[in-house]
């Protein structure tokens, strides 16, 4: 029989109780001043300098549609573009994309109400690339970016792409089958 | 895209189904659920801020089992940020409770308290909630708790927890036996297992799994003051049954209790449970009187949410010199963790293994025995398939043994042994309705034919390459009602479903349903029935699901039950509404209701189809000029209806057909060619039949080949996180053919049966038995899950699989 104590580590400042205020800073914390470029808008946000790119687009910014998925940069759900590349948004701290443009799915619809799909959208559409949704602005900012360096990709190309997220619903043909079909038609359109 | 009716199968292509031929029902019409999934704006629990929310995160046990000796949270209100911290004492909830109507020993009850009270069953048991400004100061708080245990030996296998010295996880159950039952025992089983040709048997163990949603768990609850009521927002796949447990802990009235769903990132069962947080998340809200929100982060998810699958079978069977099967003698043991999920039990797993082992074969005997024991690990939880993906596996892996030992085609002795007389009752006295089980496995087994893969493992045996090819023959009951659930005495029967269909002003329709989608289409699957049914536009059905306040009753999306149970209520009731129409109409006319009919939007005369009135204009009759209603017509347009099922349920069956070749260097199984021939009745949307179909079968092949909980022997979680638990990718899942067959349910509204979960039962007994035959050459069989490369390495040497 023996004793065992939870890891005890104690931060001496006191919080003072304010305004019950969803995510305003805690008082007694350092803060700082960070100015992000997220789907062609300037924003500014104080913030702790610890927390991640994500929680301050989906709790800040309130861009939601980025999810988080493991917060170790396996699964892929908060796959936003940082300057036309994917990356883990949960894998950084929001003040590491200062100068950086951010894509996040909310900037792939068109119209004056963003709710005209993009080519890629309606190809995950058509293909029931998505069921619960919860991994697919993953699946669609890593096929966004790839698309755009890579317009040429195999269908064996985009598998290889596609196993850099987790889906857990579709067993991933359907979102391959997307992807290619999006290329494919996007080539098309080029000879034309 | 969806093959038409099989020429020459028996059973398929039946006409006179109701429901077929429907404008819309049977067609792959695209989901209403995907624009605002595709463009960010689903709303998912963790989207949800209200104002002055607060952050909860749990203080959790680092030790299998100990008793609590002191919880000290005094360092974690100092922690900025924090606002509150409680434990089990501060908040006083009654505890979650499941039960079986059994007597002891074949059930004995515990209990699970929403946060240990003295006793710690398994790392990361929640004991206490921390309640900060923000996420992150949460977590600061959670470090600074202080929790001393007295440390005892925990149980960490079911095999120590049955030895006879063993700790008891709970005093109550001695031999840390929560379940203990025989559901069916043959007379004389013992004298034709003797007088048998060949007795084969299987001996296997399958790994621990977690369902493994991709969207943790979490909740966001608050008091409205205007309703009087606490309102909890959260991801569960049983709204309903969420409410009453919140009710009973919170000692609150049903009525002051509302849970609502948002979008849900998937659920596969584990969802389908009363989890403890949700409720601690709402009691520190009730307390606090302000909007407390909780999401359960990965490593939580992986620990120390809810697993499954963790089962232990030495089954026997007998079978006569032609193959054909005699009797099956099966004990099961399965691993439930160390507590009873509500509303289910620890029985769930156990339970369904036994009354659903013989499956799709006539099997004369049948003696079982199945137990669910108590260890110190995480709970369990339905997980898609329930047993099913382990007893398929058992007993197709039995089939192939026996077919080795008499020197017959593994295919051959399948069908010999396969029911093909519908309906059949079973020596588990369970009737199944008719199926095409030799139609998918001569269907299945031709296709791997025609596309030359035995000619194809014959080169590479001859190259010395190991190419295997498995099958997997099955059945799957879906759609059971009330009368079906009643056999397994849950204290609580879930079964029927409840609908209510409303026609507003403009002759737009709303639809509820009690079930609960979590990625499976019911906006658009049920929308396709209700508009069938009325001859209405997609467009103008809206489903209603996922709220305690909106929807009378609801048993949730468990089981399949969705389409076969809540799919009939739905077109029942969009029926009831339709002769309403249709006597309001009658009436404008002067005629009976019987000689009028609907058409698209209206309802006309039969024999006179010039002569209609518009859903909108008797809409403005029945709301805004209801005084010119006959007296016996009430104002208003919505009706409701009920379905059930009063026989033993429909089942959808499949048999999948794999290939594949093992590498000698790695021990890696490649999956070269996967085949899939279902039949799930009815397809309501074929596209969305495929995505399940496929889908479960990746999740099947995760338990076949990839994924598993692993423990220390402290109790201690190896696998908490993806670098650990490995999720296949696109990389490991092959593609995937899917042929259909039709063998309508002759009982539910729309001739569907279940698609849910079939994909994940095929899959592993499938991909093993494809290994096993692999490996002919070397003498090996192996016979757990999951198959590591380790161990085809070692087999592909002629070595066994390492003992237990």
């Amino acid at each position: 029989m023996t004793d065992t104590d939870t890891d005890a580590g104690t931060d001496s400042d006191t919080g003072a109780d304010s305004l019950p205020v969803d995510s305003s800073p805690v008082i007694g914390r350092e803060l700082q001043l960070i100015t992000l470029e997220v789907n062609g808008e300037e924003y500014e946000v104080i913030t702790e300098p610890r927390r991640t790119l994500v929680d301050i687009l989906r709790h800040e910014l309130r861009l939601t549609g980025t999810h988080v998925g493991c917060e170790h940069g396996v699964c892929g759900a908060c796959t936003v573009l940082l300057d036309g590349r994917p990356v883990r948004a949960c894998l950084m701290f929001a003040a590491q994309a200062e100068g950086a443009a951010i894509r996040t799915v909310e900037s792939l619809s068109d119209g004056a109400d963003g709710s005209e799909l993009s080519d890629l959208q309606r190809a995950f559409r058509s293909h029931h690339g998505l069921q619960c949704g919860f991994c697919t602005p993953g699946f669609l900012m890593l096929a966004e970016g790839f698309l755009a360096e890579r317009p040429q990709a195999t269908k064996a190309e985009i598998r290889e792409v596609v196993a850099a997220n987790l889906c857990r619903c579709t067993g991933y043909q359907s979102i391959v089958e997307a992807i290619d079909s999006c290329a494919a038609a996007r080539r098309e359109g080029e000879e034309k | 895209m969806r093959d038409g009716p099989m020429p020459g199968v028996p059973g398929a292509g039946v006409p006179a189904a109701p429901g077929r031929g429907g404008r819309l029902v049977g067609r792959s019409v695209p989901r209403r659920e995907d624009p605002r999934l595709l463009t960010g704006r689903g709303r998912f629990v963790d989207d949800i801020a209200l104002p002055g929310m607060l952050h909860a995160q749990f203080v959790r046990s680092t030790v299998a089992n100990g008793v609590i000796e002191a919880i000290d949270l005094t360092a974690v209100h100092e922690v900025p940020g924090v606002v509150a911290a409680f434990t089990a004492g501060d908040l006083a909830l009654s505890d979650i409770v499941a039960q079986l109507e059994r007597p002891e020993p074949e059930f004995v009850e515990t209990a699970m308290p929403v946060l240990a009270r003295d006793r710690v069953r398994y790392v990361g048991e929640p004991v206490a909630i921390v309640i900060a400004r923000d996420a992150y100061a949460a977590e600061d708080g959670l470090e600074a708790a202080r929790v001393s245990y007295t440390v005892r030996q925990p149980v960490t296998s079911a095999a120590a927890a049955l030895a006879a010295d063993a700790p008891l996880v709970h005093e109550e159950a001695a031999h840390n036996t929560l379940v203990d039952v025989s559901l069916c025992a043959t007379d004389g089983i013992d004298e034709v297992f003797a007088a048998a040709d060949r007795v084969v048997r299987v001996d296997t163990r399958t790994g621990r799994q977690n369902a493994l949603p991709l969207e943790t768990r979490g909740a966001v609850a608050h008091w409205d003051d205007r309703e009087e009521q606490l309102v909890v927002q959260t991801c569960t796949q049983v709204p309903h049954q969420v409410r009453t447990v919140a009710a009973r802990c919170l000692r609150l009235a049903e009525r002051a209790v509302r849970v609502v769903v948002p979008d849900m990132g998937g659920g596969f069962g584990q969802k389908s449970v009363v989890g403890r947080e949700e409720i601690a998340t709402a009691a520190a809200a009730l307390r606090l009187r302000r909007p407390v929100k909780w999401i359960e982060d990965r490593k939580d998810a992986l620990s120390a949410s809810f697993l499954a699958r963790e089962q232990h079978y030495d089954v026997r069977a007998a079978f006569d010199a032609d193959g054909r099967i005699l009797g099956i003698d099966a004990d099961v043991v399965c691993d439930m963790g160390a507590y009873s999920c509500y509303p289910f039990t620890a029985g769930i797993e156990p339970l369904m293994a036994s009354a659903e082992l013989p499956g799709v074969y006539k099997v004369p005997a049948y003696r079982v025995r199945g137990r669910a024991v108590a260890t110190n690990k995480a709970p369990t939880a339905p997980y898609r398939g329930v047993s099913r993906p382990q007893y398929v596996m058992v007993v197709e892996r039995l089939f192939e043994r026996a077919a080795r030992e008499l020197g017959l085609d593994p295919v051959e002795i399948r069908r010999r042994n396969v029911i093909t007389d519908f309906p059949y009752t079973g020596v588990n006295g369970i009737t199944y309705d008719p199926g095409s089980y030799l139609e998918s496995l001569d269907l299945c087994a031709r296709t791997l034919r025609d596309e030359g893969w035995y000619e194809r493992r014959t080169a590479a045996a001859e190259e010395g390459r190991h190419l295997g090819i498995g099958y997997a023959c099955f059945s799957e009951r879906t759609g059971y009602g009330s009368a079906a659930f009643a056999q397994r005495r849950m204290a609580v029967v879930p079964g029927f479903d409840i609908s209510e269909v409303r026609m507003d002003t403009s002759g737009a329709v709303t639809v509820t349903t009690g079930t609960m989608s979590h990625g499976q289409s019911h906006e658009t699957t049920m929308a396709q029935i209700v508009a069938d049914e009325l001859g209405l536009d997609i467009g103008a059905v809206r489903l209603h699901q996922g709220d305690t306040d909106r929807i009378t009753y609801g048993w949730g999306t468990f089981a399949s039950r969705s389409i076969t149970v809540g799919g009939s209520a739905v077109r029942l009731a969009a029926g009831k509404l339709g002769e309403k129409l249709r006597r309001i109409a009658a009436d404008r006319w002067g005629i009976p209701w019987e000689e009028t009919a609907l058409g698209r939007g209206r309802v006309h005369r039969r024999g006179d189809p010039a002569v209609t009135i518009g859903y909108p204009e008797l809409a403005d009759l029945a709301y805004l000029r209801a005084h010119l209603l006959p007296k016996d017509i009430e104002p208003g347009l919505s009706a409701t209806a009920t379905f059930d099922v009063f026989n033993d349920g429909t089942f959808s069956n499949a048999t999948h057909g794999v290939v594949v070749e093992l590498d000698e260097g790695t021990g890696r199984v490649e999956i070269l060619r996967y085949v899939c021939v279902e039949d799930c009745g009815v397809a309501i949307n074929p596209q969305v039949v495929e995505g399940q179909c496929r889908g479960g079968i990746a999740q099947g092949i995760a338990g076949a080949l990839f994924e598993q909980v692993t423990y220390d022997a402290q109790g201690e979680p190896s696998a908490t996180s993806f670098l650990d638990y490995k999720v296949p990718t696109a990389h490991e899942i092959p593609e995937v053919t899917i042929h259909h067959l039709e063998t309508p349910c002759a009982f539910s509204a729309t001739g569907a049966k279940g698609a849910g979960e079939g994909g994940t039962i095929g899959a592993p007994a499938a991909v093993l038995n494809a290994v096993n035959d692999a490996l002919r050459a070397t003498g090996v069989e192996l016979d757990r899950t999951p198959l590591t490369p380790e161990t085809v390495h070692r087999a592909l040497r002629g070595l066994p699989e390492p003992a237990a």
